[in-house]
């Protein structure tokens, strides 16, 4: 699976989604990605990636691009 | 009147999400217009978010004797039009962003960004005199229960909360919590009452938004619910640099031993107060509290009765027990023990039912020094994100929606089992009840069984249920 799929797969599973719905998604756009649906969020992809995120990341994370530029920070490739 | 604005005229009432302060005296005349337009004491509707115009409103209301019933304003449109119809409300205020739900009404005013729509109803129900305020009691079900306060309850209540917290009027809180919901309403109130600040944000604490407002603003308060700590912690709080906030208070449901700790460790060694409270909205808000000196030594206590009020354990019979570290159900009494409740529009004229005294359904006990600690419930509801929702209620709502489906909710706090059944719908089920609640999937399993497990005589055996628990 590549670094995009795999980004993708943890917000279809913690939203309930399709890959589709994801395209330009933003946080609070549907009712799943509240602040509940983001504690979720980011431990899906802390699992995927074996990363930890820094707290300013956590809360920058506002949308499905916005978050793949805060992962190449990571060293995670989302592209 | 309940609170007198114009006694802190100068005071910063309400900080906005842009920066922008509102004084006590703004306040008071934006009240004093408004209130020229509801000319009579009649019910209204509050569809409540953390704006300006939604405590104008509440304000406004409480201090003109126009009860208002607070709802959410992202309650779901067939439940709310249901509440409608059921309480028959002369007027609505509601955000303007929201208005297109109610294009049926006539506008009368607008301020704030908030409008007050009137409908087509007068006066259908008769309201108590003392009746000040109707709040539900599992607001995300869309139940039509509601819990009838009056204009002692929240003064008295209120009157407490100052006290035992210290507020002055050099707070500023941060709101955290919605303002539908009791725990909300009760920091508006206390903050009110002595001319303290409110910082108003529609932000979550998963925003970097909310934080920026916390730090530029100086919020000196937050209050959460159990489920705020633990995003606290996952945010690393403990490592945050905030010299302005002191005070952090917890209800809304009872916070695990492990946070407890590691918050009252956190709030000792950084000069910080972490007060942890029990409460319902049948007794307003507040009915005890743990002193933060005791926060350490006491964890996972509610602490003790909040002034002016009295706690009461009693065994099945219904007798007093005096032993210590014994559980019985819990009792309350104080002047904030709420009058009722109302399930129709002709029980807003009944009179206070309850006397001062309230039986919690809460299973309690009490350690020698007198602290109090919540050991079970006796009835059956679980504390979602802080919450209420109702079992029974979350059961017909379903068995509504999908016809000849047997199911039973039970669980624990912020996770919900659902079995069913009916193989098949699990995807269905989960989707409609977390629309109908507005609580996210994440907090429901659904799962199939081929049998709900029954006595002989048709009801629930719960133990049996607990065998299918991941």
């Amino acid at each position: 699976m590549t670094n995009l799929e795999k980004y993708t797969k943890a917000f279809e599973e913690t939203f309930n989604i399709t890959a589709e719905q994801t395209k330009g998604l933003e946080y609070q756009a549907i009712s799943e990605w509240d602040s509940v649906g983001h504690m979720s969020l980011i431990a899906a992809l802390e699992d995927a990636f074996d990363i930890m995120m820094d707290t300013d990341d956590i809360i920058d994370f506002s949308s499905f691009e916005k978050g793949k530029e805060i992962l190449a920070k990571y060293d995670v490739d989302v592209k | 009147m309940m609170w007198t604005l114009s006694k802190f005229k100068n005071n910063i009432a309400i900080i906005k999400e842009t920066g922008e302060k509102v004084s006590y005296g703004e306040m008071h005349t934006l009240s004093e217009e408004l209130k020229g337009y509801i000319p009579k004491r009649c019910l209204t509707f509050i569809l409540c978010s953390n704006e300006l115009g939604s405590v104008l409103g509440y304000v406004t209301f409480l201090n003109n004797k126009i009860v208002p019933l607070m709802v959410d304003s992202n309650l779901e449109q067939d439940l709310l039009k249901n509440l409608i119809k059921t309480y028959k409300p002369d007027y609505l205020w509601v955000p303007e962003k929201k208005f297109d739900q109610f294009k049926d009404y006539e506008v009368i005013y607008k301020s704030c960004d908030y409008c007050l729509v009137k409908t087509d109803f007068d006066n259908v129900y008769s309201l108590n005199e003392d009746l000040a305020l109707l709040l539900t009691t599992s607001g995300s079900t869309g139940s039509f229960k509601l819990v009838r306060q009056s204009y002692e309850n929240i003064q008295s209540n209120m009157n407490s909360i100052v006290e035992y917290l210290n507020l002055t009027s050099s707070e500023c809180a941060i709101s955290t919590l919605p303002m539908h919901y009791t725990y909300g309403i009760s920091i508006i109130n206390s903050h009110f009452a002595v001319g303290a600040s409110l910082i108003l944000t529609e932000k979550t604490l998963m925003q970097k938004e909310f934080w920026h407002q916390l730090k530029d603003f100086k919020a000196t308060s937050l209050g959460g619910v159990p489920y705020t700590y633990e995003m606290l912690e996952k945010l690393r709080f403990f490592r945050m640099n905030l010299p302005h906030l002191k005070t952090l208070t917890q209800a809304g449901g009872r916070l695990s031993i492990d946070l407890h700790e590691k918050f009252a460790k956190y709030a000792h060694d950084n000069d910080k107060k972490f007060v942890v409270m029990y409460g319902q909205t049948e007794a307003t808000a507040r009915m005890s509290y743990l002193p933060h000196e005791k926060s350490l030594e006491k964890i996972g206590s509610i602490g003790l009765a909040i002034p002016g009020g009295e706690f009461s354990i009693i065994d099945l019979d219904g007798n007093k027990i005096n032993k210590p570290n014994t559980a019985g159900e819990l009792i309350y009494k104080g002047k904030n023990v709420t009058l009722g409740y109302a399930t129709c529009g002709s029980d807003l004229s009944k009179d206070d039912e309850r006397n001062g005294i309230l039986e919690t359904g809460d299973i309690a006990k009490v350690d020698e020094d007198g602290f109090y600690y919540i050991v079970g419930r006796k009835k059956r509801f679980l504390k979602m994100f802080g919450s209420r929702v109702n079992l029974d209620e979350t059961e017909q709502l379903i068995k509504e929606e999908f016809k000849n489906i047997d199911c039973v909710c039970t669980g624990f706090d912020d996770y919900m089992y659902i079995f069913t059944n009916v193989k098949d719908k699990e995807n269905d089920i989960l989707n409609f009840i977390s629309q109908k609640t507005g609580i996210n999937h994440i907090a429901f399993k659904v799962k199939f069984i081929p049998a709900i497990p029954r006595n002989s005589s048709g009801k629930v055996l719960y133990p049996k249920l607990e065998e299918y628990y991941d």
